[in-house]
C-alpha cells in the first residue's frame, strides 16, 4: 500500500495537512475577503432584475458559520456515490419512454405533414444525410427542448457573479434572439476554484504589462523556433510546484491529453482508463495505436484483475508480453465529485509495474492542504506518479494544460507531442496568468492571498457538500469542489435550472451524453470567491427548488431519514 | 408400519403440491391477462402440440445461451492463479520513453529563446524583430506571422480593454456558461468575412481539424485523404474509424481513379457520407491544391469536401479569403472550411466555418469544443481585431505573397544547385528549401540543416528546421529549413532574409565538402 513511500510535501511553506485547513485557528481571514469582484460587478449591474440577495450581500460582511459541518478525514476507501431509489429509477425510465415515443411519433406525423422540414435527414441529390441515427434524434427532439439551458451567452468576469445576456426564442428553441438586456446572477457554474477569475488585482496587473512587452502571441510552435523566455519561466515554476524535475506547457487544456498520450504509448502498449475518465484521455489512448482496457471506475479490485489477465495473457492474439502498460486516472472526477484512491493505485503501481498518468485537470490548485492537488491531499510523495497532468482552465483562471515529469520523460514528449511541434505555443498573456496565480497559491507572492483562497474554498464546499446531505438530497463525493446532485427525471433538467436563474442563480446542468442517461444532474462548482453567506443563501435556494421538485430522496442522508431510523430504534 | 408411512408420506406430498397448485392458481388469477396467456397457450397446444415443443426447446436453448455467453477473448489461455501471479512477477516493461538522440539533445541545449518582441516604426508595417535571450535583436522569418499583426499597438491595446473586462480564463465550456459575447462576434464576423452562414470556434488551432472530422464521419463512412495531409487531419481520420483511402499528393488523376473504385466497390451498398479531405496550402511542401479539380471531382462523385486552409487563410487570394479566393471560388462552395486563427490573425483557436447546420452540429459533437474551455476572451478580441484589420487593409495579403515570392526568386536566381526550393513560381507564404540530393543518412542531413539554421540566426535571421513527429507521420517529408513570408517584413528584409540563407547554406556545405 505504497506505506514506506507515503512521504510529506517538499513545499517552500511548512506543508499543511488537511485537517489544518478546517480548524478554527487557521480561519483568522474574514469570509468575503474576495470583495473586489463584488463591488466592481455590483456597482456595473444597472440590470433592475438583479436578485435583492446580491445587492445586499455586497454591502453586509458576512459570519463565520459556526460548526454545521465536521471534518471526516481522507476517506478515500469510500466510493461515495449512493445508489438511486428504486422508484425514482422506474420513473424516469418511464419518462425518457414517453419523451421517445413522443419524439417518434412527431417525427412520423411531421415526415407526412411537412416534408419540407425533414429533407436533411434523407438521402438527397446522391448525398447522405450529414448526421443521423440516435444523435440526430436525441438532439431534435430531446435537446432542442431543453436548449435555453445550455450555451447560455455571458459578458464580463465569469467570478464570484456572472452576467448573463438575456435571450429569448420565438420558435420553441430553434434559434435565439438576444433580448439586449444583461442580467447578474450568483455563479455556481465556473470552474473558479481559486477565484483567479479577476479583471483586476495582481494577475491581470502582470497581464497587462506582459501583452505590453512581448505583444498577443509567442508566433509559432514550441520546436519551430517559437519559444519565449517566458515559457521557460512559467515551466520551470511549475515543475517546482509540481515537486517534479520538468515541466511543459500545452496551449490547451483538451489537447494535453489529446496529444501527448500517443507519445507515451504506442503499438504494443496497454493503455488502462478509468470508466469514467474525460473525453480528451479517450481520444489521447485512441489516436495512440495502444490497446485500450477499461476498469470500473475507481474500483481497485477490478483495476488488479484487469491488470492480472492484461499481464498474464499479453498482447492479443500473439501473446507476446506487453511493452508497458500505461495506467491513465483523474485526480478529481468532474461529472463524479469523487476523489481517485491514488493510495490504493500506488500500492498496485508497485505489483505490477505499469505507469501511472494522472490527469489533474479539476483537482491541482482546489484540492490538498497547500493546493497542489492529490497527491497533497493524500500526503503522497508526487515521486510516485510517473506523469502529472492538468490544466490551468479551471484553479488558475489561465487556459492550457501541463504536463510535470521527470527530465527526461518531459524531453521526449517535446519532440513527440503534437502540440509541442505543430500546435501553436501558449501566448505571453496566458503564461503569465499562470505564472503569478501559481506564485500566489504558493505564497511566494502576495503574502497569504493563496492560503487564504485555499481555505475559503475548502470551507465553502465542505460546508455546502455536508448541507446538501443534511437536507435529504442525493449528492456525490467529499472533500470536492464539484458538488453533483442527482435530478435524474429528464423533466427536472430544465425546471431545475430555470427555476434556479429565476432565483438569481447561475448553475450547470449535465445530461446524456455527459452522463449515463438515467442519472442526469446538476453540478454546483464551489469557488474561494464565494462568501459564506452567498453559500448559505444558494442553499436556501436549492432546499426550496428542491422541495418544489421533489428532489430529496435520499435513502441514506437527509432529516427524513434520520427520523425514519430513530423511530425503528 | 412403513405401509403407514408411505401413506402419510403420500399425503405429505399430495398436501405440498396441492397447496404449491393453490397458490399458483392464486398468483395466476392475480395477475391480469394470465387467463388469456392461459388460453392461448392451452389452444394453441391442442391445435399443434409439436410447436408447443419446440418452443420448450428454444426456451431451453435460450436459457442456456444467456448463462454460457459470457465475453471472454476467443484466444485467451486458461492459467491457474499461481501461473498468472509467476508471469506478473516476471513481466518487466520497457521505460516509459526512449533516449533522446544525439541531435535532439543538442536542439534542446542550442533552442533559441525569445525575450521580448520589438515594435519598430518603419514607414509601412510594423517589423518583425525579436530580442533572443543573448541580448540581440533579429528578424523573425520562422513566426506564422503573415499579415504583420502580431505585435501590432492597436492590438494590444484592445486586448488590454479586453482583459480589464472579462479577466483572463474563460473558466467553462462553452456550453456551461463558457460562451461570451466576444465568441459569438468573432463567429460572426468569421463569417461574414467569408461569406459563409457560420462559424464555430475551437480554442486550439490545431485540435479543429481532428474534433470536425469525427464529428461528421463515423464507422461506415467514406474517408479521401491528401496522403501529404498534416497530422491534425491524421488524427481526426483515425478517431473517426472511417474507411479511408489516399491518393498521391496534388495528383488529380489518382483523386479521380480512388473515387471511380470506391464507387464500383459501393454500388449495392447503403449509401453512406463521403468526404474529400486536403489541405489549402500543405504546411510539408508549401504548395497549393488544386482546389477547381477537387471541386469538380467532388460534384462529379457526390462527396463533401472538408478543407484545412490554416496557412491559407489571410494571406492567399487577393483579399486574404483563403485558398478558395486564390483560384476564384466562393469559400462557401466548400462545405467544411477549417483554419488556424493563430497565424494570420497571430492569436490562438481555430475555426470551422460553413453551412449553418454542419455548424451547429458541432455545438454538440466537436470534442474539444463540447469537452474544452472556451478561449479566452483577449484571444478571441485580438483575432477579431486582426481580422478587421485584415478586412481594411486586404493589401496585407498581397505584400505576404509578394514578399514570398521575392524570397523564392532570390534562391532561383542564387545558382546555387545543390539546394531546392520547392513549389519555385508560387507565391504562399511557407518556404522549404531542401538539398536537392538526398543524403543516405537522414540524421546526417537534419544535422547539415540544423548547422545552417544556426549559421542564419548567429547572422540575424531566424529560421527554423521543419520538424515531425517522425515514427508517427504517414509519409516522412523530406528535411528541409522552412522560412515563413510575413508581409510585417518589408520586401528588402525579405530578399536580405533570402539571401542569408542562401549564403548560410553555402557555407555549410563547403564545410562539409557538399558545395
Amino acid at each position: 500500500m505504497g506505506k514506506g513511500s507515503r512521504a510529506h510535501f517538499k513545499a517552500n511553506q511548512p506543508p499543511l495537512s488537511s485537517a489544518d485547513l478546517l480548524t478554527a485557528a487557521v480561519v483568522d481571514a474574514p469570509f468575503g475577503m474576495y470583495k473586489s469582484d463584488t463591488d466592481s460587478s455590483s456597482a456595473q449591474a444597472k440590470s433592475a432584475d438583479t436578485t435583492k440577495y446580491l445587492e445586499t450581500a455586497a454591502a453586509e460582511p458576512s459570519s463565520v458559520p459556526t460548526g454545521g459541518f465536521v471534518f471526516h478525514g481522507n476517506n478515500h476507501g469510500e466510493h461515495c456515490i449512493e445508489k438511486t431509489p428504486l422508484h425514482v429509477l422506474i420513473t424516469t425510465y418511464l419518462s425518457y419512454f414517453i419523451l421517445i415515443i413522443t419524439g417518434h411519433l412527431r417525427d412520423f406525423i411531421g415526415f407526412r405533414t411537412n416534408p419540407a422540414a425533414y429533407a436533411h435527414l434523407r438521402n438527397k441529390n446522391g448525398y447522405a444525410p450529414l448526421n443521423s441515427g440516435f444523435d440526430t434524434f436525441y438532439h431534435r427532439r430531446l435537446y432542442t427542448r431543453i436548449r435555453d439551458v445550455f450555451n447560455r451567452p455571458i459578458t464580463n468576469v465569469p467570478g464570484r457573479t456572472i452576467t448573463l445576456l438575456e435571450r429569448q426564442s420565438k420558435d420553441y428553441n430553434k434559434s435565439f434572439q438576444l433580448k439586449g438586456t444583461t442580467r447578474e446572477v450568483l455563479n455556481l457554474s465556473s470552474y473558479n476554484y481559486l477565484g483567479f477569475a479577476q479583471s483586476e488585482g495582481p494577475c491581470a496587473d502582470a497581464v497587462e504589462a506582459v501583452i505590453k512587452k512581448y505583444g498577443i502571441q509567442g508566433g509559432t510552435s514550441r520546436m519551430d523556433n517559437g519559444t519565449l523566455d517566458l515559457h521557460l519561466e512559467a515551466e520551470s515554476l511549475v515543475a517546482r510546484f509540481m515537486g517534479k524535475e520538468a515541466a511543459m506547457i500545452v496551449s490547451m487544456g483538451f489537447a494535453t491529453n489529446s496529444t501527448t498520450i500517443p507519445s507515451l504509448a504506442g503499438k504494443g502498449s496497454l493503455v488502462i482508463s478509468d470508466e469514467l475518465n474525460h473525453a480528451s484521455i479517450v481520444f489521447g489512448a485512441r489516436v495512440s495505436g495502444a490497446s485500450i482496457k477499461v476498469f470500473k471506475h475507481n474500483d481497485m479490485k477490478d483495476l488488479e484483475q484487469v491488470l492480472r489477465e492484461a499481464i498474464s495473457q499479453g498482447q492479443p492474439r500473439t501473446h507476446r508480453p506487453w511493452k508497458k502498460i500505461l495506467l491513465i486516472v483523474e485526480g478529481l472526477y468532474s461529472m463524479e465529485g469523487s476523489i481517485c484512491n491514488l493510495p490504493g493505485i500506488i500500492a498496485l503501481k508497485n505489483k505490477y509495474k505499469f505507469y501511472l498518468y494522472l490527469d489533474e485537470a479539476h483537482s491541482v490548485g482546489a484540492m490538498g492542504p497547500n493546493g497542489r492537488g492529490i497527491c497533497d491531499y493524500y500526503g503522497i510523495d508526487p515521486s510516485n506518479v510517473d506523469i502529472l497532468m492538468g490544466t490551468f482552465t479551471k484553479s488558475f483562471g489561465a487556459a492550457g494544460g501541463y504536463l510535470a515529469a521527470s527530465k527526461r520523460v518531459i524531453d521526449y514528449i517535446r519532440f513527440n507531442s503534437h502540440s509541442n511541434v505543430y500546435a501553436e505555443s501558449i501566448t505571453p498573456p496566458i503564461l503569465q496568468q499562470i505564472i503569478t496565480s501559481t506564485k500566489i497559491i504558493m505564497c511566494e507572492e502576495h503574502g497569504n492571498d493563496g492560503r487564504r483562497r485555499i481555505q475559503q474554498l475548502a470551507q465553502n464546499s465542505k460546508y455546502f457538500c455536508s448541507e446538501l446531505k443534511r437536507m435529504g438530497f442525493i449528492v456525490y463525493g467529499v472533500d470536492s469542489p464539484v458538488v453533483p446532485l442527482l435530478l435524474c427525471h429528464p423533466a427536472k433538467i430544465p425546471a431545475f435550472s430555470r427555476e434556479m436563474l429565476k432565483r438569481g442563480i447561475a448553475v450547470v446542468v449535465v445530461g446524456y451524453p455527459g452522463t449515463p442517461i438515467i442519472t442526469s444532474r446538476v453540478r454546483f462548482c464551489i469557488s474561494a470567491a464565494h462568501t459564506m453567506e452567498d453559500i448559505k443563501w444558494a442553499l436556501e435556494q436549492i432546499s426550496e427548488v428542491g422541495d418544489m421538485l421533489l428532489l430529496k430522496v435520499s435513502e441514506e442522508n437527509g432529516e427524513r431519514v434520520k427520523k425514519e431510523k430513530k423511530k425503528l430504534q | 408400519m412403513s405401509q403407514t408411512f408411505v401413506s402419510e408420506t403420500a399425503h405429505k406430498v399430495v398436501t405440498a403440491v396441492n397447496s404449491t397448485v393453490s397458490l399458483a392458481y392464486d398468483v395466476y388469477s392475480k395477475v391480469p391477462g394470465a387467463t388469456v396467456v392461459y388460453k392461448y397457450v392451452r389452444d394453441s397446444h391442442q391445435n399443434d402440440p409439436v410447436r408447443t415443443l419446440l418452443e420448450l426447446v428454444f426456451i431451453v436453448v435460450m436459457a442456456w445461451y444467456f448463462f454460457n455467453n459470457k465475453p471472454k477473448g476467443k484466444n485467451e489461455v486458461k492459467l491457474t492463479e499461481k501461473e498468472i501471479q509467476e508471469l506478473c512477477d516476471e513481466w518487466e516493461p520497457e521505460d516509459l520513453v526512449p533516449e533522446l538522440t544525439e541531435l535532439q539533445n543538442s536542439d534542446l541545449e542550442n533552442m533559441a529563446v525569445i525575450a521580448g518582441q520589438i515594435l519598430i516604426n518603419t514607414n509601412s508595417a510594423s517589423g518583425t524583430k525579436v530580442k533572443l535571450a543573448d541580448g540581440k535583436e533579429r528578424l523573425n522569418f520562422a513566426s506564422n506571422n503573415f499579415i504583420g499583426v502580431m505585435n501590432s499597438e492597436p492590438i494590444k491595446e484592445k486586448a488590454v480593454a479586453a482583459l480589464r473586462k472579462y479577466g483572463v480564463g474563460s473558466c467553462g465550456p462553452p456550453g456551461f456558461y463558457g460562451t461570451l459575447d466576444v465568441h459569438v462576434e468573432l463567429e460572426q464576423s468569421l463569417a461574414r468575412f467569408l461569406g459563409v452562414e457560420s462559424s464555430i470556434i475551437y480554442s486550439q488551432g490545431f485540435s479543429t481539424a481532428s474534433s470536425v472530422i469525427p464529428a461528421f464521419s463515423k464507422r461506415s463512412d467514406i474517408l479521401v485523404v491528401d496522403d501529404a495531409c498534416g497530422m491534425s487531419i491524421l488524427k481526426g481520420v483515425e478517431l473517426s474509424r472511417s474507411t479511408v483511402k489516399f491518393y498521391k499528393h496534388n495528383d488529380m488523376k489518382d483523386l479521380e481513379t480512388v473515387l471511380r473504385k470506391v464507387q464500383e466497390s459501393t454500388k449495392k451498398k447503403p449509401l453512406t457520407r463521403r468526404f474529400i479531405i486536403t489541405e489549402g496550402v500543405f504546411t510539408a511542401y508549401g504548395d497549393i491544391c488544386n482546389l477547381p479539380a477537387i471541386i469538380a471531382l467532388k460534384e462529379k462523385y457526390k462527396y463533401r469536401l472538408i478543407l484545412e486552409d490554416s496557412l491559407g487563410f489571410g494571406c492567399i487570394g487577393q483579399t486574404g479569403r483563403g485558398t478558395p479566393e486564390h483560384y476564384g471560388i466562393a469559400p462557401a462552395d466548400v462545405d467544411v472550411y477549417v483554419a488556424s486563427m493563430a497565424n494570420a490573425l497571430a492569436s490562438s483557436g481555430g475555426f470551422c466555418a460553413g453551412r449553418k447546420e454542419i455548424v451547429e452540429h458541432q455545438r454538440l459533437s466537436g470534442l474539444s469544443y463540447t469537452f474544452s474551455a472556451s478561449l479566452p476572451a483577449l484571444l478571441a478580441v485580438s483575432a477579431l481585431e486582426a481580422l478587421k484589420v485584415l478586412e481594411t487593409a486586404p493589401v496585407l495579403a498581397v505584400q505576404c505573397q509578394q514578399n514570398a515570392i521575392a524570397m523564392r526568386e532570390v534562391f532561383q536566381k542564387s545558382g546555387i544547385s545543390q539546394i531546392r526550393v520547392l513549389d519555385t513560381f508560387s507565391n504562399t507564404p511557407i518556404i522549404h528549401v531542401r538539398l536537392s540530393s538526398r543524403l543516405a543518412n537522414r540524421q546526417e542531413e537534419e544535422h547539415i540543416l540544423q548547422e545552417v539554421v544556426d549559421t542564419c540566426i548567429r547572422d540575424g535571421v531566424i529560421v527554423t528546421r521543419a520538424r515531425y513527429v517522425e515514427a508517427q507521420e504517414l509519409a516522412l517529408p523530406v528535411p528541409s529549413i522552412k522560412i515563413m513570408a510575413s508581409a510585417g517584413h518589408s520586401k528588402k528584409d525579405s530578399e536580405k532574409a533570402a539571401s542569408v540563407v542562401k549564403d548560410a547554406f553555402k557555407k555549410v556545405l563547403k564545410v562539409h565538402r557538399l558545395g
